[in-house]
Order: structure tokens, then sequence, then C-alpha cells
């Protein structure tokens, strides 16, 4: 049986209007053959949850250029666990400096990608650390 | 043997940034029938392609304007004052993004982001902090602001009156472009339609009242930083700006009662000619529109007068020291193009706001500009250059061409609705991106001469002190104010809102009884409904 497409949902937590990379990466990744749903700017931690669960992800890409990327992966990562769906995995990138990224992991973010990544190194990223759920 | 066969070229893409082809070597022949009478003039005269004035810098220097703004508003207030005592000469205000978004420093959706990406703004009391000791009748401030530029316009002139600076005194300038919000920037509350009209409120306003002050800067920056091409930056930029002129003529207004006091912002990116050109070519599109499409009669509603600012998107977090000398060739083109007023980036911005030090260097760079290198002697010094005369010519065309489609299509407003820019841009941020990746793009630390890097910069660091700081000053300071004085401004507002008024005049009175930005944003919320984006990806 052929396994289903690993579906990723990207966002734009936050107010930050900085969407350049989030489109970006969006469409390297749906011309890499997963199933993307880009949620749009302006996106609240819940609405962002809400939309992975009711979308059956398998993960979540949130894209934070605004310097608020402490509060809102934490806050993503605390709603998904809420919701017992823990296993869905949060993966970014933006405007992050090095000790935050240590910081951030260390919360159960599972990569990030900083200003100079190549689109290729996203794709490989999601081909070998996300699966499609059952 | 041709000669081709004898002098191989090298084997590259021989183009600008924007992909427009560059040949081996421009000669006369270049610009058969170009007339420089009609397609130069005289600097300060129609149309304006040597630069807006007669004696350019040989007159005054640009203006020096770096962009600042971060934590509590007195925190801002030490930057302003440091920048000024290193011999900047103009202000310019970085608001945080629930500022840039109308909600307070206490509002849930603010979390996590207060003085983050700029200062914090809420209500008055925050104003009069960020400006203290700032004389407003001597120092002309910008700001950078949308959505809510409203507010901090109604702001910043009660700080004014409070300072015994009359309004006719107090010069600066808003971006207030709303236009570019739904293309690039992407701030925004209520739709395209309700946000040019209270554009355009501010812009009869202060043709008014506050004569010196620029109402819009009608923006190409974050158009390009978006991921534009220089010519859909030039294109966006004017049909926008046509788009304002547009709904101020139909209100009535008179053209040449407010098109002097529009002003503009570009974008300066890596491809030194390129933009140069474009700056160039703005001058000559914008005052061909302005005369021959409006109407226009006085010089000055002619003269495309724009801030520039070096291309964030160009610098680079790997090996930033390189972005030095990134931002001092992108400076020099802006002066070559003849910028009334110029930012330039610090090298540490791909990792955090800038640092003192790092800010310090970016200003230094314009002052060895002015100073030292000696290219401020002379007017449009590149002027008559085969090559830079064709391209000025190339890229003048390709962005009428847009601004054709644009039209055709019933306006930039129109536009909009169907997604039209923010497509041409996403697809050519994508081709860009590609081209990067497979290295047919270099950038030099990130794709080519990379290195293992050593130890990191130094970083500004926002303490997380002062968020929680800044949310009990404000939830301390809206609990002490009248409440029913609060209602009843509130209440005017509404009214105004859903007439004809204009807003301005009842936006001054709600600051002054200390009517917080968020109150104001939500009544604009209510009045005009939320803006929904086209996803486009």
């Amino acid at each position: 049986m052929a396994e289903r497409a690993i579906r990723v949902v990207v966002a734009k937590p936050g107010l930050d209007g900085h969407d350049r990379g989030a489109k970006i990466v969006a469409r390297a990744l749906r011309d890499a053959g997963f199933e993307v749903i880009y949620t749009g700017l302006h996106q609240t931690p819940e609405q962002i949850v809400a939309t992975a669960v009711q979308e059956d992800a398998d993960a979540i890409g949130l894209s934070v250029l605004s310097g608020a990327h402490n509060y809102l992966f934490q806050r993503v990562l605390e709603l998904l666990a809420e919701q017992g769906a823990g296993d869905i995995a949060v993966f970014g990138g933006g405007i992050i400096p090095p000790e935050d990224i240590a910081g951030l992991k260390a919360m159960g973010v599972k990569e990030l990608f900083t200003p100079g990544t190549s689109t290729q190194d996203i794709v490989r990223f999601v081909r070998e650390h996300i699966r499609a759920a059952v | 043997m041709t000669e081709r066969e004898r002098w191989p070229e090298r084997p590259a893409r021989f183009e600008t940034l924007s992909g427009i082809p560059v040949e081996p070597l421009y000669t006369p022949e270049s610009l058969a029938g170009w007339s420089p009478a009609e397609q130069l003039g005289r600097p300060g005269e129609y149309p304006f392609t040597r630069g807006v004035y007669p004696t350019m810098y040989r007159g005054r220097l640009w203006t020096m304007r770096m962009f600042a703004g971060f934590g509590r508003p007195e925190d801002t207030n030490a930057r302003f004052k440091y920048l000024l005592a290193q011999g900047q000469t103009g202000l310019s205000t970085a608001f945080d993004m629930p500022a840039l978004m109308g909600y307070d420093a206490d509002h849930p959706r603010a979390r996590g982001e207060v003085g983050k990406e700029g200062v914090s703004i809420s209500t008055l009391d925050d104003f009069e902090r960020l400006f203290a000791d700032i004389p407003l009748g001597d120092v002309t401030t910008s700001m950078t602001i949308n959505c809510t530029a409203s507010v901090a316009l109604a702001m910043y002139l009660a700080v004014a009156e409070k300072q015994g600076v009359a309004w006719d005194r107090v010069g600066g300038t808003m971006q207030n472009d709303m236009l570019k919000e739904f293309i690039a920037q992407k701030e925004w509350i209520c739709p395209p339609e309700p946000a040019v009209r209270i554009v355009v409120d501010m812009i009869e306003f202060t043709a008014k009242h506050v004569p010196r002050f620029n109402p819009v800067s009608i923006s190409g920056y974050h158009i390009r930083e978006a991921g534009a091409t220089a010519v859909q930056e030039l294109a966006f930029t004017l049909a926008d700006g046509l788009g304002y002129v547009e709904a101020a003529c139909a209100r009535g207004l008179d053209i040449d009662s407010f098109a002097p006091r529009l002003s503009f912002f570009f974008d300066i990116h890596n491809d030194f000619f390129e933009e140069i050109a474009k700056l160039r070519a703005a001058r000559r599109l914008w005052a061909r529109f302005m005369k021959e499409r409006f109407g226009a009669t006085k010089p000055e509603s002619m003269r495309l007068r724009t801030h520039t600012q070096t291309a964030g998107v160009s610098a680079t977090a790997q090996q930033p020291l390189n972005n030095v000398a990134r931002v001092a060739l992108q400076a020099l083109a802006a002066v070559l193009g003849g910028a009334q007023s110029l930012h330039t980036n610090s090298y540490d911005e791909t990792w955090a706001l800038p640092t003192e030090e790092a800010v310090t260097v970016a200003l230094r760079t314009q002052q060895i500009i002015a100073e030292e290198s000696g290219v401020a002697m002379t007017i449009d010094p590149l002027g008559g250059s085969y090559y830079l005369e064709t391209l000025t010519n190339k890229i003048e065309a390709a962005a009428h061409e847009y601004i054709r489609k644009i039209d055709a299509m019933g306006g930039i407003v129109r536009a909009i609705d169907t997604g039209y820019p923010q497509r041409e841009i996403a697809d050519a941020a994508y081709r860009y991106q590609l081209m990067e990746d497979r290295n047919e793009k270099v950038v030099v630390g990130v794709n080519k001469y990379a290195m293992t890097e050593g130890h990191p910069i130094n970083y500004l660091k926002i303490d997380a002190a002062v968020e929680h700081e800044q949310v009990e000053r404000v939830r301390r300071f809206k609990a002490s104010r009248d409440a029913a004085k609060v209602e009843r401004r509130l209440k005017q507002l509404a009214e105004a809102c859903r007439g004809t008024r204009n807003v301005m005049p009842v936006l001054i009175d709600a600051v002054k009884d200390y009517v917080s930005l968020g109150e104001i944003a939500d009544v604009y919320r209510q009045a005009f409904g939320l803006y929904r984006e086209p996803i486009i990806f």
C-alpha cells in the first residue's frame, strides 16, 4: 500500500508580517511532493494548533522574524501536548539568535533554520525526519 | 579566429540582479535618438532625472536618518539622543509589532512581542517619554507605521503642542502607505478602501494644518524586500502613489495642494548601476505622471523626493562583517542615485536589532561617503554614461508596462484584490531563492567562499523584564484615566469613521484624553471590518 504524503502546516504565528521565507518554504515543500497547508499571516498559537489537528498534519513549520520566537514556539508545543497531539513535529526558522536555538531545541523544537539556509536543506530535513502518521 | 574566440568571456550570466541582460560595452549608438534635453533636463527641473534640487548635495547633503526603536519608550529615547550626538540629522522611529497592528502592550495578542522589533507604544504617556527633551520644532522625525499611522500622527502633534511647538513648524514623515501593506509588508487592520480613506484624511489634514509634514512615504522598500525585482519595486510603488493621488483628487483636493508633500522610500540592493538607474527612472516617470495624467502645474508636485535604505535582505548571517562592505556599496548607489535621505543597515541585523557599535559603523559609512569620497561635490556624476542612461531607459519602460497592466485592471486597489502584485512578488522571490540554492547567484560567504564560522558576534538582547514592566505600566496608566471621557471620545471617533468627516481632529482630541492606540484600532475594526488576505504561495 502506498504511503500517504507527508502533510506539513507552514504557519506565521504572532503579528509579524514577514512572509517571504514562509511562502518560499511552503512552495519548496510542495514542489518536493509534500502536502502543504499555508495558514497565512497573524495566526495565534491556538489557531495554528487547531489547523494542524484538523488537517491531520505530521509537522508544523513556524516562521518568526519578530524576536517573539521563545514565547510563540513554546506556546505551540504546550497546546499540542494539551491536545494529545504531541506527535506532530514542530520545526521552524527566522531571525533566531544561536543561544535561543539551544533553548528552543531543549523545549522540543526539532530543527531551526536561520538566514542563508537553502530550501534543499529544509526539504531534506522533512524527508529524513518527518513521518506520515498511519 | 573571431575576437570572441580570442578573448572568451567568463562563464557567467551577464544580467542585472533583476534579470536585465547587460552588453559587454555601451557606446554612443546605444543611445541613438536619445535627447539629453528631453530625458535629463537640468537638476531641479522637469523631468528631474538628474535630481530634484538645482544644487543637490552641494547645497545640502542628504539626511542621515538611522531607523531606531526597541524596548520601552525611554530605551529608544536614549538611542535617539545618542544618534543625534553622533551627528545624525533626523530621527526615524521603529514601532513594535503590537503598535503596528493596533494592539496595546497589555493585549493578549501582544504576548512575547512587546518592545521586540521596535518601541512599545500604547498611549500618549508613552509618546511623551519617547520624545522627552527632543525639540520637535528643530528635529524632523520619520515614523514607520501604517495602519495605526493616524494615531501616531495625532500623538506626535499632541506632544509638539505640549512642547509649545506650533504645528506649522513640525516636520517629519509618516510611512502611512497602506497599499504596500497589502502587497508586501502585511500589517493591516481593515480592507484597502477604508484604509485609503484614512490615508486621504491624513493627506488632507496635514496639507491644511501641518504643511511641513509628509503624510505618506510611498514605499518600495518592503515590496523589494518581499522579493520583487527592481522593476517590480518601481512599478508597484508608483502604482500605489497613483492610487493615493486618484483618491485624494476624487475627494476634491487640488493636486498642487498636496502633491508636493508626497514622499517616497526605495530599497537599494546589490546591483550598483541598476539601483542608480531605478532612482533616476523613478523621478522621470513620476514627474511625467503628475504633469500629464493629473495636470499638476507646480514643479514641487512633480518632484519625487525619496528616502532610501540599504537592502536588509542582502545581508548575510554568515561572515557578518562582510555586510559592512555591502552596505557601503549600496549607500554609494543611493547617493549617486540622488536620494534625499538614507538609512544604512547595520552588519548584525540578521541576528537581532543592531547594537550601538554596529549602528555607529553604519552611520560612519554615510559620513565617509559624504565627507571623504568626493562623490557629493558634483550633481549626478554618472549622468550621460552610455550604460547608465540605457539602463535608466530600460527600467523606465519596463515599469511603465507594469503600470499600464495595473491601469487596465482598474487601478491598484483592484489589482490587490485579485492578488496580482502579491503573486508577481512571490514568484520573483521563489525564482531568486532557487537561483541562490543552485549557485546561479553568488552570495559571498554563503554559497561561495563559505567558511566554518568563528566566534559569534555580539548582538542586542531585549531583556524579558521589559515586556512585563511595560505591560504593568500601561495597565496602571489606563486604570488611572477618566473612563467617561475615554468613552465619549471613542463614540465620537466611531461616528467620524462611519460618516465622511475627517478623523484627524477627533483623533487628536482622543489621544490628548489618553485614549489608547489599541482602543482606537478597535473602533477601526468595528467600523470598517477586518481585512482577510488571499492565500497565495
